[in-house]
């Protein structure tokens, strides 16, 4: 804990117990698999409208759907779970608060998993639907931008949390979701040219080497603030968040982006799947330390 | 009408009342407070000094809870009051890691968000809030804000030192303090570390809810 704003030796001697953390493993997850699930949706669409030749990203129209179906699948399904009254959910729907950044999101990303669905029955049962396929993708694409973002703005809405400032969230989940797409992507490049491979290495690298800057910038210049400044002491002081923080840095961007340099480089895939497990494991703990130490700060 | 609440600690003696009065009214569960009262203590032996410091909502009138609840169970009434309507919750937590000032909690028993109303309840039947009611030395001071006759109104008017817990949230809260300082008001200012304590453990409570 920060002990430089205590004034005149001032000790709680007496208090209730307080809240301990509320948006746990669970909200980090949520986030994880949806950076993976829209990630998916973006820079598959991307390699797509590049390599218009599909032999060079093969099989990638069977694989945007389905990973992103499965992924959304997963963020829906922890959503609820976090939720502690889930049969509830029907009201965002029934009664809907368009203030909240919950029910925008909830209503953008249900209809992005129905559009994901469609494309999985397309791509898996009719196959000579490329024009209705190519139509929906676009609508994916332009689904998939306010999904994984607008869980910035309901960080930025928690406004007892100093350190989740919107505009800084924002560009780290677009950034998280290009990391996580081109990573999970990579997973399934085998069959692809080398020069499809090299465009996933370039996102992952430029993904993570911008994430790296903002967690960066954070580490090192959070004194604005003073909130901010004693959520940052978490990470600054030592002990288990820091250790977890820079087990993120390192592992979720700092490998990956030498990993991926050198996979561009030298055409190795094995180097772009390695990079891609860091990638995914460290943007993991990286999210996790981010969403817990604002809440370990007392507010009253 | 907008209400309001009213604290002066230079009064506050840190008896409790308010906090227990409360438990019993709105039948808080265990392991939950919708009003506590904080004692700091500061200085150095000698020279020392113990402070007591209820804490409630404060019914802002920006209220970061009402923006962030997905399905409106966090409303506003008429008099300026933040309600819950629980039976709509779903239990979200948004409000919680919305709220500045740690004022709402999950409600072990039904599992949906709950906080301090002011005594909504018994507002609507010309009743005062009964953290008022026990009060012994009338250091909970609540009325109309609108209305420049009211005892709340007329405390604020003659003070110049009224405080709001932090200003720079831009809640614009309606629950201000008189006397007291940064130690009380600000979290930031005290230590505050786990453990046995003055008479009891001051902890983290390790679940939120049921079942969580």
């Amino acid at each position: 804990m920060d002990h430089s704003q205590i004034i005149n030796n001032a000790v709680v001697t007496m208090d209730v117990a307080l809240p301990g953390v509320v948006w746990g493993w669970m909200i980090t997850l949520n986030l994880w698999a949806k950076s993976i699930a829209t990630g998916t949706v973006l820079v598959g669409a991307f390699l797509l409208a590049r390599h218009k030749d599909e032999g060079g990203v093969n099989g990638i129209r069977m694989l945007i759907p389905i990973i992103a179906f499965i992924f959304l699948n997963i963020f829906l399904l922890f959503t609820l779970l976090d939720l502690h009254q889930p049969f509830r959910m029907i009201n965002i729907f029934l009664h809907p608060h368009w203030t909240s950044a919950i029910t925008v999101g909830a209503w953008i990303a249900t209809a992005l998993t129905g559009v994901i669905a469609f494309m999985t029955y397309l791509s898996i049962i009719k196959k000579e639907t490329k024009g209705l396929y190519d139509t929906l993708l676009k609508v994916a694409v332009f689904l998939a931008i306010p999904t994984t973002l607008y869980t910035a703005v309901i960080m930025g809405e928690a406004s007892a949390r100093e350190l989740w400032a919107t505009p800084a969230e924002l560009m780290q989940m677009a950034f998280a979701a290009f990391l996580a797409g081109s990573a999970i992507l990579a997973f399934f490049s085998g069959r692809w040219t080398k020069e499809a491979r090299r465009d996933l290495a370039i996102i992952l690298s430029i993904a993570a080497s911008l994430s790296l800057i903002m967690y960066m910038g954070e580490y090192f210049f959070s004194w604005k603030a003073a909130e901010v400044e004693a959520t940052m002491a978490f990470v600054h002081s030592g002990g288990e968040w820091n250790t977890m923080f820079w087990a993120g840095q390192i592992i979720g961007y700092m490998i990956p982006i030498a990993l991926s340099i050198m996979a561009i480089r030298s055409g190795s895939e094995g180097l772009l799947k390695l990079a891609a497990i860091c990638a995914l494991i460290g943007l993991f703990i990286a999210k996790h330390v981010w969403l817990i130490i604002p809440q370990l700060l007392p507010l009253s | 009408m907008k209400l309001g609440f009213l604290v002066d600690l230079d009064l506050c003696m840190g008896c409790k009342a308010c906090e227990v009065s409360c438990k019993v009214e709105n039948e808080v569960p265990l392991s939950s407070w919708r009003l506590r009262v904080k004692y700091v203590d500061q200085g150095l032996f000698p020279d020392t000094s113990r402070t007591f410091t209820p804490l409630r909502c404060n019914h802002c009138e920006s209220a970061p809870c009402e923006r962030i609840c997905p399905v409106s169970a966090l409303h506003y009434l008429e008099n300026g009051i933040v309600n819950i309507d629980k039976d709509r919750c779903i239990g979200c937590a948004g409000c919680i890691m919305a709220c500045p000032y740690g004022a709402i909690y999950m409600d072990p028993e039904t599992n949906t968000a709950d906080k301090c109303t002011y005594c909504a309840h018994r507002i609507a039947s010309s009743m005062m809030p009964a953290c008022v009611v026990a009060c012994p030395v009338e250091a909970n001071i609540f009325g109309d804000l609108e209305d420049p006759m009211s005892n709340i109104s007329r405390y604020i008017s003659r003070d110049k030192k009224v405080q709001v817990r932090k200003p720079e949230k831009m809640t614009i809260p309606k629950h201000f303090y008189v006397g007291g300082g940064q130690a009380q008001l600000n979290p930031q200012a005290s230590l505050r570390e786990e453990g046995y304590s003055l008479f009891n453990n001051i902890t983290h409570l390790k679940h939120i809810g049921k079942g969580h």
